[in-house]
């Protein structure tokens, strides 16, 4: 049994003189919710690409899913999902083919991935819409299709960076529906967001200003302990202090 | 006198002539802060190109600064400013010298209307030697700001200057667009933050290349058709379930710590009722008032209507 | 004008502050000419060869002294039965073997004849060919120092390059190719790149809609990599006369000139690809595929034209390359004059306009 499915010690980055991310220390525990804010150029994708097994730890220690950011990182791969903003499905692969590539990548066998891509399809409303290229999709559907065929091959964690910039409201939430769908059935859920409505929906929300973590608790705790009435006063009260200009 | 007016403009594109801008007609004012509000593919950035001259209607016709958006082009590039959604400088030239490569390219100078950029310089010229490619985003966008002012514009077109920027340098980027709009200059702004309506003195809602209302952000929340409630408890993701499945449920949906609801049947008895049900599904710690819609439940009123 | 001006300067600064372009830029002329000239050249030094000499007379002597005193080959002598000659081939220790009859001096003087017997490993035809080519070469020089003006004993026919090119160096052949392959490289691939990074910049929607004219932005584009190629002309020229030794035999005056119209001719066709692409590696993609494989293939100075089928050399005339290739051949190696090349000069001047024409009238003041 591992008690945190994400456990960060003192982890810390450095490129030159320049320290990206300062001794972040923080646990996230299965199926929680977990936002992670921060100012453009605070340290947010660092800190990120190092728990993804990318990039390699100046100092400190971490585990995601039990293994070490340092030796393990192939199995972190396996266990993880990626989704961001930036990343798209291919836009010239239809959905169905999309669904199916990465389902291989992930090595899942191929009737458990018929099974799995039929039922994802009947979620998503998208059967009629199998067939048809990724690119002709609105925006709206493509990130709900991206973070779906992130958890295709139940990860236990799932890292989301910017899933929902630029989608209409009613998507938006739809999209937290799937979030708290995945949620429920086990998936951690490690997020970054620019909407501070967002940050609400969050189980525990972390703050990092120039490369540390400023604040760590539940929405609501954070709100108390800044005495502030929404998120947005919470964020804009520690960031504005930010003393780091370049990315 | 209106310096930016539009009737029924369309473009399509492709060989299916997809339609990413259907009969578009509004008018923004002189001297107005206006927000073109609506998510990625509205059809936002096709509308600003067509007023700076960048693409061609395919329909309906439009007119900046009082001169034709097809025939005067010429025109209009002389009294435009433009800062495009994917605008990011050159990254290998340094802050000055961007700076002074759009000065010139307009025929102006730094010091000629440096009265203009001269609030939001002083926040990036400590930093006038470092190449572009090195700033942060918020500075970023501030250089970006000044090149679109340094020739000082009559009309500015903002396509998404914010999005994918932090709330805090959001929010200051506000602030200079409020100073630049006391300067004379009318503004165009599009995004895709709903938050950011508030700011504008009249915004234009934009959802599949139509437009949904056009009007002040106050008087587009007046125009809310239901009283609005937010509810919450201490489970909130059951909340939500349990409400989409309430009878007299209209619709629901999360705002932050709260759901917003509007009932089927407003009657006086409905908060009562509802807060019956809830109580007997077992939740705990309800809390349910009547609260002013903001935009972001207008656009998804006029959403569904649409 | 200042506009202009501000443009070319950025431009440059672009330049020299990517250290890749840089060395692309300024580095690719020197390793191409290097390449060429030294590496991949079909000039043959020190090649090693043996002498079975059966003659061991003053002619034998002579001729011996003469072989061995050419940079083309090593001599090794002490071999002395036809045994021992051919295991040395077998094992691959000679190229080459030369053998004297007995009596070689004194059938030559005498009857105006002799024989001598060459024998080269013909596992690489090439180099074979052109060793032998070597060998006839010299011993024809010593035919004429021995006989003066009389009557030769057996023919040697030279071949059209070894009469421009008596040391038979490779060089010749390659320096043109290099500058025509170099000029189009550079102008088409850096043009094409700039313009279409201003499209992905986001900041090509800013220059057209500021008040600076569409066409300067163009002219402002083509300027610098104009000075730039001009520049590594230069580079390529000053290398060939003091690394390679070979002078320029023509006029430099008509050797520059023509070259500018060249690299206006790359400069244009680099501007047509930026028109109809939109990411900075389809337009690498299409500058190397489109440009430098026929470059390569149809300038003449790999392959050359006339072996090849009948639809390829109608085809080699489309390429500009080749116009240019054979009026620098002709102004640079034997240093004719306008008059030789003008027929070549109109076809490429013709080309240049047309490109032209067609890029700017495909370049778009607006995006769609």
């Amino acid at each position: 049994m591992i008690p945190y499915v994400i456990k960060a010690d003192k982890l810390t980055k450095q490129f030159g003189d320049f320290v990206a991310t300062n001794q972040i220390s923080f646990e996230v525990s299965k199926g929680e919710i977990f936002g992670f804010l921060g100012a453009n150029g605070a340290g947010k994708t660092t800190a990120m690409r190092m728990l993804c097994g990318l990039l390699t730890p100046t100092s400190g220690a971490a585990t995601v899913a039990g293994f070490d950011v340092y030796k393990q990182t192939e199995q972190i791969k396996r266990n993880i999902g990626y989704m961001s903003q930036k990343f798209s499905l291919y836009e010239d692969l239809t959905v169905l083919e999309n669904i199916r590539f990465y389902g291989g990548i992930y090595g899942l066998p191929a009737r458990e991935l018929k099974a799995e891509s039929e039922s994802l399809l009947e979620k998503l409303g998208l059967q009629e819409q199998s067939k048809k290229l990724v690119g002709s999709l609105p925006l709206g559907w493509k990130q709900k299709l991206s973070f779906s065929v992130a958890i295709l091959h139940r990860p236990q964690v799932v890292f989301l960076d910017e899933p929902t910039g630029g989608v209409d409201p009613v998507v938006r939430r739809q999209f937290w529906d799937l979030i708290y769908d995945a949620a429920e059935n086990g998936i951690t859920i490690f997020v970054t967001t620019h909407y501070m409505d967002e940050a609400e929906y969050c189980n525990r929300v972390s703050i990092m200003v120039d490369g540390c973590i400023e604040a760590l608790d539940t929405p609501g705790g954070l709100k108390t302990q800044f005495k502030a009435a929404t998120m947005d006063e919470v964020f804009y009260q520690l960031a504005r202090g930010a003393k780091r200009q370049a990315d | 006198m209106a310096t930016v007016e539009l009737h029924g403009l369309m473009k399509h594109y492709g060989k299916d002539k997809i339609p990413a801008v259907k009969d578009v007609s509004f008018s923004v004012k002189e001297g107005e802060l206006f927000g073109l509000i609506g998510p990625d593919g509205a059809g936002k950035s096709s509308i600003f190109r067509m007023l700076t001259t960048l693409l061609l209607p395919d329909g309906g016709n439009a007119t900046v600064a009082g001169y034709d958006i097809v025939k005067d082009y010429k025109a209009i590039r002389n009294r435009v400013g433009y800062m495009p959604g994917k605008f990011s400088l050159y990254q290998d030239l340094s802050v000055e010298e961007n700076l002074n490569f759009f000065a010139t390219l307009f025929n102006t100078t730094i010091q000629q209307n440096y009265e203009l950029i001269k609030d939001i310089y002083v926040q990036i010229e400590p930093f006038k030697n470092r190449r572009a490619g090195k700033l942060s985003g918020g500075m970023k966008q501030k250089l970006a700001l000044c090149c679109a002012l340094i020739h000082k514009p009559e009309v500015l077109f903002l396509d998404e200057p914010t999005t994918g920027v932090d709330a805090v340098s959001r929010k200051e980027f506000w602030e200079m667009l409020k100073r630049l709009k006391q300067q004379g200059i009318t503004i165009l702004v599009s995004t895709p933050y709903m938050d950011e309506a508030t700011l504008c003195d009249r915004i234009a809602l934009i959802q599949n290349g139509e437009i949904l209302t056009v009007d002040t952000p106050e008087q587009i929340v007046r125009n809310y058709p239901f009283p609005l409630y937010a509810i919450r408890s201490e489970r909130i993701t059951h909340l939500l379930r349990h409400l989409k499945a309430y009878e007299n449920t209209r619709s629901c949906f999360a705002f932050g710590e709260y759901l917003h609801l509007t009932f089927k049947q407003p009657h006086e008895k409905a908060v009562a009722s509802v807060t019956d049900y809830l109580t007997h599904e077992g939740h705990t710690g309800l809390e349910c008032r009547q609260i002013n819609p903001t935009v972001e439940d207008c656009f998804i009123q006029l959403m569904k209507t649409a | 004008m200042k506009q202009f001006i501000i443009f070319i300067r950025k431009e440059f600064k672009h330049v020299f502050r990517d250290r890749k372009t840089l060395l692309m830029l300024f580095g690719l002329p020197i390793v191409q000419i290097v390449l060429f000239g030294f590496a991949l050249t079909n000039e043959i030094n020190n090649s090693k060869m043996v002498v079975l000499d059966y003659a061991r007379d003053k002619g034998s002597q002579e001729l011996i002294a003469k072989l061995e005193s050419s940079r083309y080959f090593e001599i090794e002598k002490n071999l002395l039965s036809d045994k021992q000659l051919e295991a040395a081939f077998r094992e691959g220790k000679i190229k080459t073997a030369v053998i004297f009859p007995p009596n070689f001096y004194h059938d030559l003087m005498h009857t105006n004849k002799t024989q001598l017997q060459v024998i080269a490993d013909g596992t690489d035809p090439n180099t074979a060919t052109t060793l032998v080519n070597y060998i006839q070469t010299i011993t024809a020089q010593y035919q004429q120092q021995v006989m003066g003006q009389t009557k030769l004993p057996y023919r040697i026919v030279p071949e059209l390059r070894m009469l421009y090119n008596p040391e038979l160096k490779g060089a010749y052949n390659y320096v043109p190719g290099v500058m025509a392959l170099v000029l189009m490289l550079v102008c088409v691939m850096m043009t094409s790149i700039s313009i279409v990074r201003e499209k992905e910049l986001g900041t090509m929607e800013i220059l057209l809609v500021s008040p600076f004219k569409p066409l300067l932005v163009i002219l402002s584009k083509a300027v610098p990599y104009l000075i730039v190629s001009l520049v590594n002309l230069a580079v390529i020229l000053l290398l060939s006369v003091f690394a390679l030794g070979l002078p320029v035999n023509g006029s430099v005056v008509l050797l520059v000139s023509v070259s500018t119209l060249y690299i206006i001719t790359a400069l244009s066709m680099g501007l047509l690809i930026s028109t109809t692409t939109a990411s900075q590696q389809t337009a690498m993609l299409l500058s190397l595929m489109g440009m430098l494989l026929p470059t390569m293939l149809f300038a003449g100075f790999m392959f050359p034209i006339e072996n090849m089928p009948l639809p390829l050399q109608v085809i080699s005339n489309i390429v500009p390359a080749k116009w240019y290739y054979i009026i620098v051949k002709r102004v640079m190696i034997k240093g004719l004059g306008f008059a030789s090349v003008w027929k070549e000069v109109t076809i490429l001047f013709v080309m240049t306009m047309l490109l032209l024409g067609i890029s700017l009238k495909k370049f778009k003041i607006r995006l769609a």
